[in-house]
């Protein structure tokens, strides 16, 4: 089942994104629960049953109410200055202070009332340009007019949500890189994909997303599990997770040598990486109880109510519910529960590694805090020949090295080394330009096509791929200049 | 194969692309019987083609040696025929993703003109979603119905000869996104507010001058669309190349046999990342940007319609 639609309805229990402008921040919609965003503290619970997109104001009580849509009335002509030459900026101009606003507020007056208050109380607004009246009533209706928009979490919003919060949870992954390894990877409903990332998840819900549920996704993870924590906020159906797998990356030489076994497995961390598997969107119980324990975050710069950020973190706050649970219940029951998970554990993992044997998998996504060379030659492995591969870095140079490195394997085609360079404008009559700050970078990404590799004869194929790829004007000799 | 499923080998009949190196491929159409020249010597589809593994190396009667692909909308925008400007990939992207589109939304789409876009529209909201697009060139029209035919995609859009701004996309409140790449957006606003969804969804436009991009902007807003947001995207290449540079002679300090404090002549030189193959050179890998690069395709407008 898929959701092609925007037809959703706010429920409780969601992963809903909260928007002021251009601020985001994800919550879980829960009924009772203080939400403090912007500056403002409210509940969610008058928002449940509404459309997604919706605008709300916050009412005094601290509940939510739709916004009415409201006859703009500033359409008569306004006096207006020419220049700014006679204007003094010495913060005297607006006659209402800090105590006098605070007043309107405490009263309840509406924000655009309050806006009207200091337009009024301004000495030098009817001197300023009708560009600077509107810059200075756009300002002040940000600052007092609060309204807040429910939106449902996409690739979209998510990926904009991180890299303006949280960038270094996804490597500086940025929005737009983002939508190029989707599209160059050709990801799309049906494909095999291998998905190794370390950009808490993000990556793989966008793949996911992408997927709609149809096809399988076999996800390659360091340490004791993979993180999870963005893709629990896509909120996709049950049946998206039927066709994840899992993979650790510790076990990846001994598939590819053909010694792989699950004999040697540690019980402990993947006990753990279970419990925080099922906490990620499989077993809605135990992520509501996981949140329940962990408080609401006190500044607006955490992320998102779901804990599990950080492996670390996950673990602990698994571990202390487990424990507070079996607590004095060391029964054969309790016993016998972990045997079955474990054993359920090593199943999942044999069909995981069943799945990469097979080495027809229809992409490689890489994205990750890691030097992309060793993931990419060992991963590459499981990959059918035909097939796009991309992998993303924060920076460049181990990128070069990657490429190099691809070329002495062989096996690829049509390498390609970018960045995408984004640019937002302002557009308004007369005063369309580019917006002021900018992105410096979103990082780098490698792609190509695999093709069947000619293991017998390397060298010859070497130089072969070498005169295949690069122009002849560019095997030049050392003597020569830089070429 | 298809442009929306994988298949593991050629089939008479389907859309493969030759690749024959750097930046030089082209698309075929194989059939039994048939014969295709390249530089490297003639293809003989029957033999070489039909029954093999798409990413084989195939060697062609001169000896020279190509790999066969298969298709996907990115390498057929990089290989269709043009019929008119089209879309490429970096563009595409960033559209996709900002509309939304996943497996089962509806689109809606003008013009068609040479489908590169239109072929990445199918791929993405296959195989349960639907490409509605509109093309007022009667001629281009019929050429991409048949081109969707022949990549076996026509069961997920529809077709139509008709003129947006006038009539619409031929659907109403249907669709998850519009997209508009005509010469007057402006005057299409109205149509695709109401080709969209009555809940919402999402629209872009994409016009070459800023001036379209005004007019659009305004018209959007005055049909109540929310989050306009207007940007523009571009790829940097980069080509991997090792380089050498030499190292200048600045002589000796007097009565001092010794050379100066970058001695390349030293492998065991402190602080030197690349091996000097020759002395008085430093070698380095670089990621050297393009002389020419694309500067401007075109701007990219979103909103939400709530």
């Amino acid at each position: 089942a898929m959701e092609g639609g925007r037809s959703a309805r706010i429920r409780e229990g969601d992963c809903a994104v909260l928007k002021r402008d251009e601020v985001f921040k994800a919550v879980s919609v829960l009924r009772r629960r203080k939400i403090i965003f912007e500056k403002q503290w409210f509940y969610l619970d008058n928002a449940i049953g509404h459309i997604y997109g919706t605008t709300f104001e916050v009412t005094s009580g601290g509940n939510l109410q739709p916004k009415q849509e409201v006859e703009e009335t500033t359409t008569e002509t306004k006096e207006a200055g020419t220049d700014n030459r006679n204007i003094v900026d010495d913060g005297k101009s607006q006659k209402l202070t800090h105590d006098d606003i605070k007043a309107l507020k405490d009263k309840g007056i509406k924000g655009q009332e309050i806006v009207q208050q200091l337009i009024e109380n301004s000495t030098t607004f009817r001197d300023k340009t009708e560009f600077a009246q509107d810059k200075y009533i756009k300002k002040k209706k940000k600052k007092y007019e609060a309204v807040i928009t429910i939106v449902k979490p996409s690739t979209r919003i998510l990926s904009t949500m991180y890299y303006a919060r949280e960038p270094g949870k996804i490597n500086h992954l940025r929005y737009d890189t983002l939508a190029q390894m989707l599209t160059l990877g050709n990801i799309h409903a049906g494909n095999k994909m291998i998905v190794m990332e370390t950009c808490a998840g993000l990556v793989l819900g966008a793949v996911m997303e992408r997927m709609g549920g149809y096809g399988s996704i076999i996800q390659m993870y360091p340490g004791g599990g993979p993180v999870r924590a963005a893709t629990s906020c896509f909120g996709f159906p049950k049946p998206f997770f039927d066709n994840l797998h899992e993979f650790p990356l510790s076990k990846v030489q001994s598939l590819l040598s053909g010694t792989f076994t699950t004999e040697t497995l540690p019980a402990d961390p993947e006990e753990n990486a279970l419990v925080e598997e099922e906490s990620n969107g499989l077993t809605e119980e135990k992520q509501t109880s996981l949140l329940e324990t962990e408080e609401e975050p006190t500044t607006e710069a955490a992320m998102e109510i779901n804990p599990a950020e950080e492996q670390d973190t996950m673990d602990i706050n698994a571990e202390d519910v487990e424990f507070k649970e079996n607590k004095g219940k060391e029964s054969k029951e309790n016993v016998r529960e972990k045997q079955i998970k474990q054993w359920e554990r090593r199943k999942k993992l044999l069909e995981a590694a069943a799945l990469l044997r097979e080495k027809n998998a229809d992409g490689l996504i890489v994205a990750s805090k890691f030097h992309p060379t060793p993931l990419l030659l060992s991963l590459l492995e499981f990959v059918a020949p035909s097939r796009p591969f991309v992998v993303y870095c924060q920076y460049k140079e181990p990128l070069l090295e990657c490429y190099t490195k691809l070329r002495e394997r062989g096996g690829v085609i049509n390498l390609k080394l970018s960045e995408s360079w984004l640019r937002n404008y302002q557009v308004l009559p007369d005063r369309s330009h580019p917006k002021l700050t900018m992105s410096g970078g979103g990082g780098y990404l490698l792609s190509g096509i695999t093709v069947v590799l000619d293991k017998g004869k390397s060298d010859s194929s070497n130089s072969e791929a070498l005169k295949m790829e690069e122009p002849s004007s560019k095997r030049c000799r050392l003597q020569d200049l830089p070429c | 194969m298809s442009f929306v499923e994988y298949g593991d080998t050629i089939k008479d009949g389907d859309t493969a692309i030759v690749f024959l190196g750097h930046e030089s491929m082209f698309p075929v159409k194989v059939q039994h019987g048939t014969v295709t020249q390249t530089k490297y010597g003639v293809i003989r589809h029957s033999t070489d083609l039909i029954g093999k593994k798409y990413g084989s190396k195939v060697t062609c009667s001169k000896g020279g040696w190509v790999f066969i692909l298969h298709p996907t909308p990115e390498l057929w925008t990089m290989n269709l025929p043009h019929r008119t400007q089209i879309l490429y990939s970096t563009d595409i992207s960033i559209i996709t993703m900002m509309l939304e589109l996943k497996p089962g939304s509806i689109v809606c789409e003008s013009g068609t003109g040479s489908g590169s876009l239109s072929h990445a529209l199918i791929r993405t909201v296959a195989p349960t979603g639907h490409l509605y697009t509109v093309e007022f060139h009667q001629q281009r029209a019929e050429k991409a119905r048949e081109e969707f035919r022949e990549h076996g995609v026509e069961h997920l859009v529809t077709v139509t000869n008709q003129d947006v701004c006038k009539n619409g996309f031929g659907v109403s409140n249907i669709a998850d996104a519009v997209f508009l790449d005509i010469p007057s957006p402006w005057e299409a606003i109205g149509h695709a507010k109401s080709a969209l969804k009555a809940e919402g969804g999402r629209i872009c436009s994409f016009s070459p001058c800023i001036e379209q991009v005004q007019r659009t902007c305004l018209a959007m807003e005055e049909y109540g669309f929310t989050e306009i947001n207007t940007l523009e995207i571009l790829l940097r290449l980069y080509n991997v190349r090792t380089i050498s540079l030499q190292i200048p002679d600045l002589g000796k300090a007097a009565e001092d046999n010794s050379s100066t404090g970058f001695d390349s002549s030293n492998p065991s030189h402190q602080g030197s990342p690349c091996a000097n193959l020759q002395q008085g050179t430093v070698q380095f890998k670089s990621g050297v940007p393009l002389r020419e690069v694309v500067g401007h395709t075109g701007y990219l407008t979103f909103a939400t319609k709530s």
